[in-house]
């Protein structure tokens, strides 16, 4: 049995007269090598633990301070969306959506109006497209925020936690101001959108675009040439542009590792191709390429809101299309077809023809795809969710192969999880 | 149109395997054998002329008409050319839900395959590692995506309650995390492992 002599210290130094720190050796002892380095140990982390991001639990096999293997359970925040979908009309499915990814639910719902779209061959009218990506774009900055402040509570950082949710909290007054509430938006409707925006609502969001970047910047300043965030994030969690593919990446994960795939460019919807943005790439892979994708995000989200802003002209936000859309109130109590339409609309809901239809958009966490299955009937057969952050989360194992528990944290903050995606 | 080039190189080059090609909603379906599957998605992946290379997704969809098959349904995306195909197999409902998996291709298979597992009972033969992802690994009501399985479950409150409860410790593990633990485990859990028991009530 070898024996090697430890020297253990404080863990907080002392200070000496002159007031320079001591270190004060608590004592001298031998301590058995196997004590150090036996068989390996099982930790377990979660599912109630704050830096799991919600329910996840991770059981860790350690050797020494060595992660050997690890292995995610989820399905703790499972609530059958899916399944719940079946049993409902295609409208009614829009609250469902917004608490599968809780921090972008504006976006969700745009997934969900564009895949019905899709699935029945509507075309939305100017301004609701228009509104549309304003609210992906909104959906897209406080979901990175939140990242940003979580994962910088994480590795220690506090005061970037207050200011970028103190940022979040001017959108969130947006969304309420729009459509009422502040997480549970349900703000599309197929064909259109549940309301347009309250008057002087642009200029608000005028003045956030312009403050925020300052936000952004004195983050920047925090972070980007931090040398504890640097050694936390530089070189840990690295995934290969290759590996990524082949792991289903998507989102700021993917683009991390170098791989040029963005839906709004790819696959356009909502007439993204008419924007004029950059998508940011990077080129290691690691955390902190990661970081340095999201901050660019933002940065690119506010240039396309702006894009928006200016190109949102008056108009109808719904579709004039009976099948999908109310009759207004007072045409509804006047003419006899509205009342019918109404009475059907409400009592049967919207009718895809037979068929399916899958559709991608770019939501912050990476590509959330709605595919949906349509006997004919108002509740589809199958609504299946594209779930980013669950496939994202599925390379977890790989990213923290040979990493030392502590960077177990950091990598699983820098995949960008939510729970009550992850589950659905 | 019911013909998109990915559709007519996949019907070329396999001919009778290839069971139906459609175009719905502007998206490329090929419908094929399911015993060919592996091969043909394996062709998809590596052929030059098609580099499938992004695994979107993997479902499954079973119809509420039980005459119809139970389809396992396969998004691929090809990120060098821009373009989107969706591969699908036939199986019966009523048969052994059985396909290969294609974790050797797509590492990104192996939670969608573990879920589709857990959520219809389609066994995918070659999975490392398949078992249950969403619900946990005792849960013996089925699997709920199934159209017989009532939105409620199968079990009462109280019956669910009380297996909620009745629980082992061990079942929050899975099999390969309890083997590494196995000398640290209590004695009475040691045993019930070796009777071979795992988890709740059954």
């Amino acid at each position: 049995m070898s024996t090697r002599t430890v020297e253990l210290e404080l863990a907080t130094s002392g200070v000496d007269a002159r007031g320079r720190a001591t270190r004060v050796p608590l004592g001298v002892g031998e301590l058995r090598e196997d004590v150090l380095s036996g068989d390996g140990l099982m930790v377990n982390i979660g599912p109630q633990h704050p830096a799991t991001h919600g329910v996840l639990r991770l059981v860790v096999e350690l050797e020494g301070e060595t992660v050997k293997r690890l292995i995610p359970h989820v399905g703790y925040l499972h609530s059958g969306f899916e399944k719940l979908g079946e049993y409902r009309h295609y409208n009614q499915i829009i609250p469902l959506t917004d608490r599968t990814d809780y921090l972008a639910p504006m976006a969700n719902n745009v997934c969900l109006a564009l895949a019905v779209e899709k699935l029945m061959g509507i075309e939305i009218t100017e301004r609701c497209r228009v509104l549309r990506v304003i609210a992906c774009e909104m959906s897209r900055i406080i979901s990175h925020l939140v990242w940003l402040g979580t994962t910088g509570i994480d590795l220690g950082a506090f005061t970037p936690f207050l200011w970028s949710f103190q940022e979040r909290e001017r959108i969130y007054n947006l969304q309420e101001a729009w459509t009422g509430a502040r997480l549970t938006t349900s703000m599309t409707r197929v064909g259109g959108l549940m309301a347009d925006i309250p008057d002087g609502w642009t200029d608000a969001l005028r003045g956030f675009i312009r403050s925020f970047p300052a936000t952004l910047d004195e983050i920047d300043t925090m972070f980007t040439r931090n040398a504890i965030w640097i050694g936390r994030t530089q070189g840990v969690g690295v995934i290969s542009g290759e590996d990524a593919v082949n792991y289903s990446l998507s989102g700021p994960m993917l683009r991390a590792s170098g791989v040029d795939y963005d839906v709004r460019k790819d696959r356009p919807y909502l007439g993204y191709e008419t924007y004029d943005f950059d998508v940011p790439i990077g080129e290691h892979g690691d955390n902190y390429d990661r970081y340095r994708v999201r901050m660019e995000e933002m940065r690119q989200s506010t240039r396309i809101l702006e894009q928006a802003l200016d190109r949102l002209a008056p108009g109808p936000i719904n579709v004039d299309d009976p099948r999908v859309i109310l009759p207004p109130k007072s045409r509804a109590m006047s003419d006899m077809e509205a009342m019918i339409f109404h009475f059907k609309q409400v009592m049967e809901g919207v009718k895809p023809p037979k068929g399916e239809a899958y559709l991608g958009i770019e939501n912050p966490k990476g590509e959330l795809g709605y595919y949906f299955v349509s006997d004919g009937t108002a509740k589809p057969v199958r609504w299946r969710i594209r779930p980013p952050a669950f496939i994202n989360l599925a390379a977890l194992p790989k990213l923290c192969e040979g990493v030392l528990l502590s960077d177990v944290i950091a990598i699983n903050a820098s995949v960008d999880i939510v729970m009550g995606e992850v589950d659905r | 149109m019911t013909e998109t080039p990915s559709l007519t190189a996949v019907r070329d080059t396999f001919g009778p395997a290839v069971l139906r090609t459609d175009v719905v909603c502007g998206d490329a379906i090929a419908v094929v054998e399911r015993d060919q599957a592996h091969a043909i998605l394996t062709w998809l992946k590596d052929d030059p002329s098609q580099r499938f290379n992004y695994l979107t997704d993997i479902t499954a969809v079973e119809y509420r008409d039980p005459e119809l098959p139970l389809e396992v349904v396969y998004q691929l995306r090809s990120l060098p050319r821009k373009v989107d195909l969706r591969v699908k197999l036939w199986l019966d409902p009523a048969g052994p839900l059985e396909v290969d998996s294609v974790y050797d291709l797509w590492r990104g298979a192996d939670w969608l395959e573990r879920e589709v597992y857990d959520m219809f009972g389609v066994t995918f033969r070659g999975h490392p590692d398949l078992r249950r992802i969403l619900m946990w690994e005792t849960y013996a009501e089925g699997h709920p995506l199934r159209k017989g399985f009532p939105l409620r479950g199968h079990f009462s409150r109280a019956e669910q309650v009380r297996q909620a409860l009745g629980g082992q410790t061990e079942s929050f593990y899975s099999s390969e995390e309890l083997e590494y633990a196995e000398d640290v485990l209590p004695s009475d859990v040691r045993e019930r492992l070796r009777r071979g028991e795992h988890g709740g009530v059954r």
